[in-house]
């Protein structure tokens, strides 16, 4: 059994206010409008997408030689380079470099590597105070909430109860909840921690095997700020985000903030390729199950994704679930077919967490099939013996009234029949397909029965 | 076995075979008028473009724009003026900037990004923690896409290279756009012939 609450649990809770979810639902669409109209100035988009996905097919195919080059020439660069099998091993390397420097607080910009390895606790656990500098990030921080979207961190929260959480741990006057002035607000805060750290934190975005560089994508300036100002930069990466060439990076960011939020480029697309003079450099490149990834023919296309959180504006379960209904780091579509493959008990409940609409798919910038990729883990989850006993006798009862032409005949018909007459049967509380639906008046002949009788008139 | 050889090996082991690498694609039909696309973008995405004639009138701008007793610094020889910095200075020193004048090595017009290097930042802090940045380009140094960008760049070897576009911004209360959320507040480009 689940020891936590499903997917379908967590967002009938979130369906409890149906006017947050209307509203959650059209933030979120404007945001996938955005990406639209980016996306249809650019004349060659569909070629762009296609070439971004083939660069990546490429690279996965031969990510070992990318690999080492990466290291070889990062090494070269002055950048020293760590290798960490799993979480585990990724939050013990950072947790020691930020030991030989002999501090207690760090800065951290957005990194969803960091939250998949669950950094943030580990490191409190062991004393250091991490603090998130990316507005949204920092806010959910503040609330003691993880993100719950990978691009719009507190996407889910509302302005007023922004200017209330500020009013608590900021000081800002009681009832003000301008975002001018709450960003404004949060912008001192945050630059007080900047001034004082000498370590920091940034995830990465693209990292070029050619050169040695990795590029750290953002609007706001934090990894930059956090970077500059400290002695030492740590950056955590999974291995999959390795690209082959300098060149390959106008692929991408053509692709990436446009895909995101409809920008037609971050504010900030920053190379970093050596240590600044007296600083030090860290790369931390993170396995965690990616390796095993890599030799699924079904799943392995899913280690193309950057992370622009499109499939998430589009996806209509997303948009009326919200994303901490995935209970996981990453939510929404892509995470919902990366998770069970990191924990397959714990996220049996994901890959059904769709409607197979194929959405996701038709945005995502890389061209990952996520869509079926969402129903193979189907399959493969039902073979695992992760089915409910209830839709296993659905369906085996399903099967068995498919297999048999007079069956399905006779109960068709005898449905029929009871739904006509004693609708409240199936239309009642305890039948979940009649939650916040009805089922419509079956009509009063089959279409079997209607064509045999059409055609016999001929 | 170390995690490396581990990690190492099991790529190794599970990678498909050969997949070609893919030639990039460039657009067919680009704007005819790119200077144009530029600034129209800049301004897009919340820039401000001034058409300059040379040095003296940028120095002339920013001292209206920047009256005393706002700290300016400047980062190019030919701009008259203004602070200079040596170049190993403790970038905490810069947290009371006004402004910071530096030279972009070359715009972007699908985007309104421009292109800059650590050397022309003196101090890789100093374009993030300005209160407002200004940025010089050439009128002729504008790319079209961001395809000839990286052309332009080709091999170069630097330490920290970035494209910059527009002011430093976050929409993450609300999807309300406020410009200035860590970084620069505004950012001016200065075009001059």
């Amino acid at each position: 059994m689940q020891q936590h609450q499903t997917h379908a649990e967590l967002a009938e809770q979130f369906n409890r206010d149906i006017n947050r979810v209307n509203w959650h639902d059209q933030t979120l669409w404007m945001v996938r409008e955005k990406r639209d109209k980016a996306a249809q100035q650019v004349p060659d988009w569909e070629q762009l997408r296609e070439t971004a996905s083939q660069i990546k097919n490429h690279t996965l195919a031969h990510l070992h030689a990318y690999l080492l080059e990466f290291e070889q020439q990062a090494l070269a660069n002055g950048i020293q380079v760590h290798w960490a099998a799993d979480a585990e091993e990724h939050n013990r390397i950072v947790h020691r470099i930020i030991q030989e420097h002999g501090v207690d607080r760090i800065v951290k910009s957005k990194s969803m590597l960091t939250e998949e390895c669950g950094l943030n606790e580990y490191l409190l656990q062991q004393g250091i105070e991490v603090v998130d500098t990316d507005l949204g990030e920092r806010i959910v921080q503040l609330a003691g909430e993880p993100p719950s979207h990978i691009v719009l961190p507190c996407i889910h929260w509302k302005k007023e109860e922004i200017g209330e959480l500020f009013h608590q741990h900021l000081g800002t006057p009681k009832g003000n909840a301008d975002p001018d002035f709450l960003t404004r607000a949060a912008r001192a805060h945050l630059r007080e921690h900047f001034m004082m750290r000498r370590v920091a934190i940034t995830g990465v975005n693209f990292a070029v095997a050619e050169t040695g560089e990795f590029v750290v994508c953002t609007n706001e300036g934090n990894a930059d700020l956090g970077a500059q100002l400290a002695d030492v930069h740590i950056a955590c990466m999974g291995i999959e985000k390795i690209i082959p060439k300098r060149n390959h990076l106008g692929v991408f960011l053509r692709l990436l903030a446009r895909s995101a939020t409809g920008q037609p480029i971050t504010t900030y697309s920053s190379h970093f390729k050596k240590p600044g003079p007296g600083k030090a450099l860290h790369i931390v490149l993170v396995d965690n199950g990616r390796s095993t990834r890599l030799g699924s023919d079904d799943f392995r296309n899913a280690l193309k994704c950057i992370r622009c959180g499109a499939c998430f504006n589009t996806c209509p379960v997303y948009r009326r679930s919200g994303g901490h209904s995935y209970h996981t780091a990453i939510a929404g579509p892509i995470g919902s077919i990366l998770a069970p493959a990191l924990d397959m008990e714990k996220h049996a409940d994901l890959p059904f967490a769709s409607t197979l609409c194929g959405s996701c798919t038709n945005v995502c910038p890389v061209k990952i099939d996520i869509h079926q990729q969402l129903y193979t883990w189907r399959q493969v989850l039902i073979k695992n013996g992760h089915a409910s006993s209830t839709k296993k006798a659905g369906i085996q009862l399903t099967g068995m009234v498919l297999s048999k032409p007079w069956l399905f005949r006779v109960s068709g018909k005898v449905a029929r029949w009871i739904m006509r007459t004693f609708p409240g049967l199936m239309n009642n509380r305890f039948n979940p397909w009649t939650k916040q639906r009805e089922l419509p008046m079956p009509p009063k002949q089959s279409f079997r029965d209607w064509y045999v009788n059409n055609r016999s008139h001929d | 076995m170390t995690s490396r050889e581990k990690i190492l090996s099991a790529v190794r082991q599970n990678q498909p075979g050969e997949i070609p690498m893919p030639d990039i694609h460039y657009p067919d039909n680009v704007s005819s008028n790119i200077f144009e696309q530029f600034v129209k973008t800049v301004t897009g995405i919340g820039g401000e473009v001034i058409h300059c004639s040379g040095y003296p009138e940028i120095q002339q701008h920013l001292q209206k724009r920047f009256p005393e007793p706002a700290r300016i610094i400047n980062t190019i020889n030919e701009l008259p003026g203004f602070e200079t910095i040596a170049e190993p200075s403790d970038p905490h020193t810069f947290s009371n900037v006004s402004v910071t004048v530096m030279l972009g090595n070359f715009g972007v017009a699908e985007n309104g990004a421009i292109w800059l290097t650590e050397e022309h930042m003196l101090n890789s802090a100093l374009p993030y923690i300005s209160e407002h940045l200004a940025l010089v380009l050439h009128r002729n140094s504008i790319v079209s896409h961001l395809h000839e960008a990286y052309d332009r760049i080709g091999h170069a070897d630097y330490r920290l290279g970035t494209f910059i576009a527009g002011p430093s911004k976050t929409a993450d209360i609300e999807q309300s756009l406020v410009l200035g959320a860590h970084g620069p507040k505004s950012l001016i480009v200065f075009l001059v012939n």
